[in-house]
C-alpha cells in the first residue's frame, strides 16, 4: 500500500501555506486576552512591570511560540504521539507522587533547576490526546458498547487518582470533567450520563471522606463564608466586596482600593478577575468574557467542519479544559463555587497553566489547519 | 469520507451543540452573578470597601493652660522633643541605634526594650527611643538624619508646671486615664492621653481638655496609613484663669520656708482667694511621667505630710480666733453690750471642774472689746455659757464654719460646727455645759480649716456680707452675683473689729509686740493656739512645760487670722503653723508680713497711678 493510502487522503500543505492558513484573528484575540493579563499584573504591582508583568510577558511569548509550532505540525503526528505522551505524563505524575511521599505536604512539581515542571498540567493535554485517539479508533457500534468504556475510564482514573493524592482537587476535577465531556461528544449513550449522575450523589459522600481537612474547610466555608470572616471565608468576602464596589464602570486603572491596599488576597493569581472587575467594573468583566466567548465559539464551530474524529475530539477536549478553567475561576471569585485554586486562563500569573492553555490552543489551531485531513480508523500511521 | 465517519460527525455535531449550549448556560450564570454583585448589591459592597480602607484617627487636643489672675502660667503644655525608631526603615536596627548613641545615651535596658518591641509589633510602627530631649540634642539629631536611617524625630506635648511645688495643691496634676475613668469618649482611650487627677486639673478637666479632632486616613490591610483623606483639627482646651496672685503665692511660700503651714489669703469683698499655700509641698511634674517609688515613699513618709493640702483639708481647733464668733453671738442675742464687763481672776469653775485663763493672775474687770484684744479665757467661758451652744452654733454657721464651699480644690474638709445634735450623733452623749465653755474659747469639739477661717475673717470685716470663696474665674458666672447679707448689726461687727484691731494696736493686745509699724495703715487680727496635747494636772502643778521643750509633734498649733487695712478692710488672711507653738509669736508675724506685702504693693500702685495722671 502506498504511503499516501496508509496515512489517509489529503492535500499535503507546504509549511508556508500552513502559516498563511493559521487563524491569525484567533491569535490576535489570544494576544488581547493575555494583554489584559499584563495590564492587570502591572496594576496589582502598584503600577510596575515588576515583579509580575514582565515575567508573564516572557512566558507568554515562549508559550505563543510553542502554540504556533504545535499548530504547524501535522495532526497525524500528534495522533501518533498521543499514547506515548500520555505514558510520559503518567510516569512524571508517579515520580511526583513518590517525591511527595518522601517530602512533606503537597508536592505538585518536579524541579528541573531552571523551572518547575508541573506534570498535572501536561496530563490535561495528554489525556485529551489519548482519549481523542481512543474514540477516533472506535467503530460506531463499539462506541455504544459498555465494555469499550473500560479502557478510557482507566485512562481518566489513573491520573485523577494520582493528582488527587498530591492533593490537588481543582486539577482532579478538571481532568475528570474534561474526560467526561469527551465521552459525551464521542457519542457514548445518553442514559449512561444520567445514570452516572444519579450514582454520583452517594459517591460524593464517599469522596468527602477522602478529602484533606483544608479541602473540607474550603467547601464548608464556601457554603457559609460569613462563619469564618477572618479565616478561610475572608478570601471570598473580600473578593465579593471588591467586585461589588467596582460597580458598572469600575474604580479605574490602578485605582482598585481592595486590590491596591491588599485587602484582596492572591490578587495576581487566582483572584485577578476580581481586580479586573473592581478596576473596570461590569464592563471590564463582560469584555473579557466576550473575548473568551469568541475564542471558544470559534473553536466549537470550526470543529464541526473537521473531517477527522480525532481532530474534533481534540478540539472539544481543549475547549472544555479552557472553559472549565475560566468558569471555575470566575465562579470561585464571585462566590458561586468553593475556592479550589484554578487560574484564570491566559490572565493569571503563572507559567504552567499559561503554557497548558497555549499548547491546547496550538492543537485547536493545528486541527483547523489540517481539518481536511481524513484519518482512517486504524490510526495515523497504522 | 467514510460512511461511519459521517455518522460520527452527525453525532458529534449534535452532542457538541448540546455541550456548547451547556457552556453558554453556565456562562450566563456568571453574567447574572456579576450583574447581581456589581449592579444590584453595589452600594452595599461600596460601603464595605470604604469601611475596609478608611480609618478614623483621633487627634488629641492641646490641653488648656492654667494661669494666675494676671495671666502668668501655672500649668502649660510644653513641646516634648522625642525620638522614635521605625524598624522597617532601618537597614539594621542595631546599627541605627549605635549611630544614635553618639547623640543621646541609650542604656542597655532601653536597647532591650526596643529590640523586644521590634519583634512584637509591626515593623512600620514607631518605637519610642527617648523623650524630653533638649532642643540642641533634638536639632542635632535632625541635622544628622541621613546617617540615621529609620530614626523619626517627633514632637509631642507634655504637661509642665513651671512653678513646681509652689501651687501643687491647687493645680493638682495629670495622669493616664484609668479603667474607671473611661466614659466611652474615644479620646480617653488614646494611649498617650492624660486627664486631671487632682486639684484644678481634675475639677476643671472637661474645660481644659478641649475637643478631639480627627483625621480620616486610607489604610491598607495591615493598617499602614497610605494617605490622609481629610482632617478636622482638634479644638484646644480653654485657658482657665485662677484668682491666685502668683507673686503673692511666691511671697508666702518664701516666707514660711520649711514650716508645716496652711495659709489662705482672701479678698474680703469678693471672696477671691489670692494665695493658698500648704507647705511643705511636692513637685507635680514628678507625677506626669510617673513618680519614682523612692520619691513617693519619701513624700508619704514625711511627718509634715506634703501630700495633704492643709489649707483646705487640715482641720484644727480655731482656738481663740473663735472668740470673735462667740462675742458676736452674745452681742446679737443682746446678752452683753459694750458697757458690760466681767471679772477674770484666772480661775473659772464649771460644775466640779476648774478651768484656767491663759494669764496667771487674771485680767481683772474687762469689757468685750478688751476681752477680745487680750484674749481672756475666763470672760469667754462665762459668756459662752450665757449664750448657749445653740446660738454659738447658729452664728458659726453664718460665718461658714462647718460648711464645705466646693471651691474647686479636692478633698475640702467640712470641719465641725458642734451642737447637741451633733454630739448625740457623733458620740451618743448629751451636750454638757463644759463643752460649751470649751467651745467658747475655740477648743473642744469645734474644728475648722484655714480656708474656713479666712472666710470667717472676711465676713467679720467686710460689713457682714456672706462672701463665698472662689479660686477660679468662672465664665458662666457673670461676676455680679452679689453675696447675701448676713443680717448682723454693723454696730456689733464694729465692736468685734475694734477688738481685733486692739490685738495689735493696743498696748495690752496679745500681739502688740508683732504689730505693723507702717504709718499708712493698721493691721488687725486675732491670735489662736490649738492645744495638741491636753495639759495634765501634774504638768500644771509642776509648771506647764514650755512648747520649745516639747517634741515637735507634740507642740501646739499656732493660729492667726488677720486683715488689713483696719481703716477699710481689703484682705483677710488665715495662718496655721502646725506645731508652731503660740499664735502670737509664730503665726502673727507671718500674717503681718503677708498683709504688709499686699498693702505696700497697693500703695505703690496707687502712687504710680496718681503720678501717671500728673503727666
Amino acid at each position: 500500500m502506498p504511503l499516501s493510502a496508509r496515512i489517509g487522503s489529503h492535500k499535503q500543505k507546504s509549511l508556508r501555506q500552513k502559516f498563511v492558513d493559521l487563524n491569525w484573528f484567533i491569535v490576535f484575540i489570544i494576544v488581547c486576552v493575555a494583554s489584559i493579563g499584563f495590564a492587570m499584573l502591572y496594576s496589582v504591582a502598584g503600577g510596575s512591570i515588576d515583579p509580575w508583568a514582565k515575567n508573564q510577558l516572557i512566558r507568554f511569548l515562549i508559550g505563543l511560540a510553542a502554540m504556533i509550532f504545535i499548530a504547524l505540525i501535522d495532526i497525524r503526528v500528534w495522533m501518533f504521539l498521543a499514547y506515548p505522551l500520555y505514558a510520559l505524563s503518567l510516569s512524571m505524575l508517579v515520580v511526583v507522587d513518590i517525591m511527595g511521599t518522601i517530602g512533606k505536604g503537597s508536592q505538585r512539581w518536579i524541579n528541573l533547576g531552571f523551572m518547575n515542571l508541573q506534570p498535572s498540567e501536561f496530563m490535561k493535554i495528554a489525556l485529551v490526546l489519548a482519549l481523542a485517539r481512543y474514540f477516533h479508533c472506535l467503530s460506531d457500534e463499539d462506541t455504544l458498547k459498555l465494555k469499550s468504556l473500560v479502557k478510557p475510564l482507566i485512562l481518566i482514573a489513573l491520573p485523577a487518582v494520582l493528582v488527587l493524592r498530591q492533593p490537588d482537587l481543582g486539577t482532579t476535577l478538571l481532568i475528570v470533567m474534561g474526560g467526561i465531556a469527551m465521552f459525551f461528544v464521542a457519542g457514548v449513550r445518553m442514559w449512561l450520563f444520567i445514570a452516572s449522575f444519579v450514582a454520583m450523589i452517594p459517591a460524593a459522600f464517599g469522596a468527602w471522606q477522602f478529602l484533606k481537612p483544608y479541602q473540607k474547610q474550603r467547601v464548608l466555608t464556601f457554603l457559609d463564608p460569613e462563619t469564618d470572616p477572618l479565616g478561610a471565608g475572608y478570601h471570598i468576602i473580600q473578593s465579593k466586596i471588591a467586585l461589588g464596589s467596582g460597580g458598572v464602570y469600575g474604580k479605574g486603572f490602578i485605582q482598585g482600593t481592595q486590590s491596591q491596599l491588599n485587602f484582596l488576597p492572591e490578587k495576581h493569581t487566582d483572584f485577578i478577575f476580581t481586580v479586573i472587575a473592581e478596576e473596570f467594573g461590569l464592563i471590564g468583566g463582560l469584555s473579557l468574557l466576550t473575548l473568551y466567548f469568541i475564542l471558544l465559539g470559534y473553536a466549537m464551530i470550526m470543529s464541526m467542519s473537521v473531517k477527522n474524529q480525532f481532530g474534533r475530539l481534540l478540539v472539544v477536549g481543549m475547549v472544555i479544559t479552557f472553559f472549565l478553567y475560566m468558569f471555575i475561576n470566575i465562579a470561585m471569585v464571585m462566590g458561586l463555587v468553593p475556592v479550589v485554586g484554578v487560574p484564570l486562563p491566559l490572565v493569571s500569573y503563572g507559567g504552567s497553566a499559561m503554557l497548558t492553555l497555549l499548547v491546547g490552543f496550538g492543537f485547536i489551531l493545528s486541527t483547523a489547519i489540517h481539518k481536511d485531513t481524513s484519518i482512517p480508523r486504524g490510526g495515523a500511521f497504522a | 469520507m467514510q460512511p461511519s465517519d459521517k455518522n460520527k460527525l452527525k453525532t458529534y455535531t449534535r452532542r457538541a451543540s448540546l455541550l456548547s449550549g451547556g457552556m453558554m448556560l453556565l456562562s450566563s450564570a456568571l453574567v447574572g452573578r456579576m450583574y447581581y454583585l456589581q449592579v444590584i448589591s453595589r452600594s452595599q459592597y461600596e460601603l464595605l470597601a470604604e469601611q475596609n480602607r478608611i480609618s478614623m484617627r483621633l487627634l488629641a487636643p492641646k490641653r488648656g493652660d492654667i494661669v494666675d489672675r494676671n495671666g502668668h502660667p501655672m500649668a502649660t503644655s510644653t513641646t516634648d522633643y522625642r525620638v522614635n525608631v521605625i524598624p522597617e526603615e532601618t537597614e539594621e536596627l542595631q546599627d541605627t541605634l549605635k549611630s544614635l548613641g553618639k547623640f543621646i545615651p541609650i542604656s542597655a535596658s532601653d536597647n532591650d526594650r526596643i529590640v523586644k518591641a521590634s519583634k512584637k509589633q509591626r515593623s512600620f510602627l514607631p518605637i519610642s527611643v527617648a523623650n524630653n530631649l533638649d532642643w540642641k540634642t533634638f536639632s542635632n539629631i535632625n541635622v544628622n538624619m541621613p546617617d540615621l536611617p529609620g530614626i523619626q524625630p517627633d514632637v509631642g506635648t507634655s504637661r509642665y508646671y513651671p512653678e513646681k511645688e509652689l501651687a501643687a495643691h491647687i493645680i493638682g496634676y495629670v495622669g493616664p486615664v484609668s479603667e474607671e475613668e473611661l466614659t466611652g469618649d474615644p479620646l480617653l482611650e488614646l494611649p498617650e492621653f492624660k486627664i486631671g487627677k487632682n486639684g484644678i486639673e481634675k475639677v476643671l478637666d472637661e474645660k481644659l481638655r478641649g475637643s478631639a479632632g480627627n483625621s480620616k486616613v486610607e489604610v491598607n490591610v495591615l493598617g499602614r496609613v497610605i494617605r490622609e483623606l481629610s482632617r478636622q483639627d482638634s479644638i484646644p482646651g480653654k485657658t482657665e484663669r485662677l484668682t491666685i496672685d502668683l507673686d503673692l503665692q511666691k511671697y508666702v511660700a518664701n516666707r514660711v520656708r520649711d514650716e508645716s503651714t496652711g495659709i489662705v489669703v482672701m479678698e474680703v469683698h469678693t471672696g477671691e482667694i489670692l494665695a493658698i499655700a500648704s507647705t511643705p509641698s511636692f513637685d507635680p511634674n514628678d507625677f506626669n511621667n510617673g513618680i519614682s517609688q523612692k520619691k513617693w515613699d519619701s513624700l508619704r513618709g514625711d511627718i509634715r505630710k506634703p501630700l495633704i493640702n492643709k489649707a483646705v483639708s487640715g482641720q484644727y481647733s480655731p482656738g481663740s480666733t473663735f472668740k470673735t464668733v462667740v462675742a458676736l453671738a452674745a452681742l446679737e442675742a443682746g446678752i452683753i453690750t459694750e458697757e458690760d464687763t466681767k471679772f477674770c481672776n484666772y480661775q473659772y469653775r464649771i460644775g466640779n471642774r476648774i478651768a484656767h485663763c491663759w494669764k496667771k493672775g487674771g485680767h481683772g474687770r474687762i469689757n468685750i472689746v478688751q476681752a477680745l484684744a487680750q484674749s481672756c479665757d475666763v470672760f469667754f467661758y462665762d459668756l459662752a455659757i450665757e449664750v448657749g451652744i445653740d446660738r454659738i452654733h447658729e452664728m458659726s454657721a453664718r460665718f461658714g464654719l462647718g460648711e464645705r464651699f466646693n471651691i474647686g480644690i479636692m478633698s475640702e474638709a467640712r470641719g465641725i460646727n458642734p451642737n447637741n445634735e451633733w454630739k448625740m450623733g457623733a458620740q451618743g452623749v448629751k451636750w454638757q455645759l463644759g463643752d460649751t465653755a470649751n467651745v467658747g474659747i475655740g477648743q473642744g469639739f469645734v474644728s475648722t480649716t484655714p480656708l474656713q477661717l479666712a472666710v470667717m475673717t472676711s465676713r467679720l470685716v467686710n460689713g457682714g456680707i456672706a462672701v463665698r470663696p472662689k479660686i477660679y474665674f468662672d465664665d458662666e458666672d457673670d461676676g455680679i452675683t452679689i453675696p447675701g447679707d448676713m443680717g448682723i448689726s454693723l454696730k456689733n461687727l464694729k465692736l468685734v473689729d475694734q477688738g481685733m484691731s486692739d490685738v495689735f494696736n493696743h498696748p495690752r493686745g496679745t500681739a502688740y509686740a508683732h504689730r505693723s509699724r507702717k504709718k499708712d495703715y493698721k493691721i488687725g487680727g486675732k491670735t489662736g493656739t490649738t492645744q495638741v496635747t491636753r495639759i495634765s494636772m501634774a504638768e500644771r502643778q509642776s509648771g506647764v512645760i514650755k512648747n520649745e521643750e516639747k517634741e515637735w509633734i507634740e507642740r501646739d498649733h499656732a493660729l492667726f487670722i488677720g486683715y488689713g487695712p483696719v481703716e477699710a478692710p481689703k484682705y483677710a488672711v488665715s495662718v496655721l503653723v502646725e506645731h508652731g507653738g503660740g499664735g502670737s509669736a509664730v503665726a502673727s508675724p507671718i500674717a503681718v508680713d503677708i498683709l504688709e506685702y499686699m498693702l505696700d504693693r497697693d500703695l505703690i500702685k496707687e502712687n504710680e497711678q496718681v503720678g501717671g495722671q500728673d503727666i
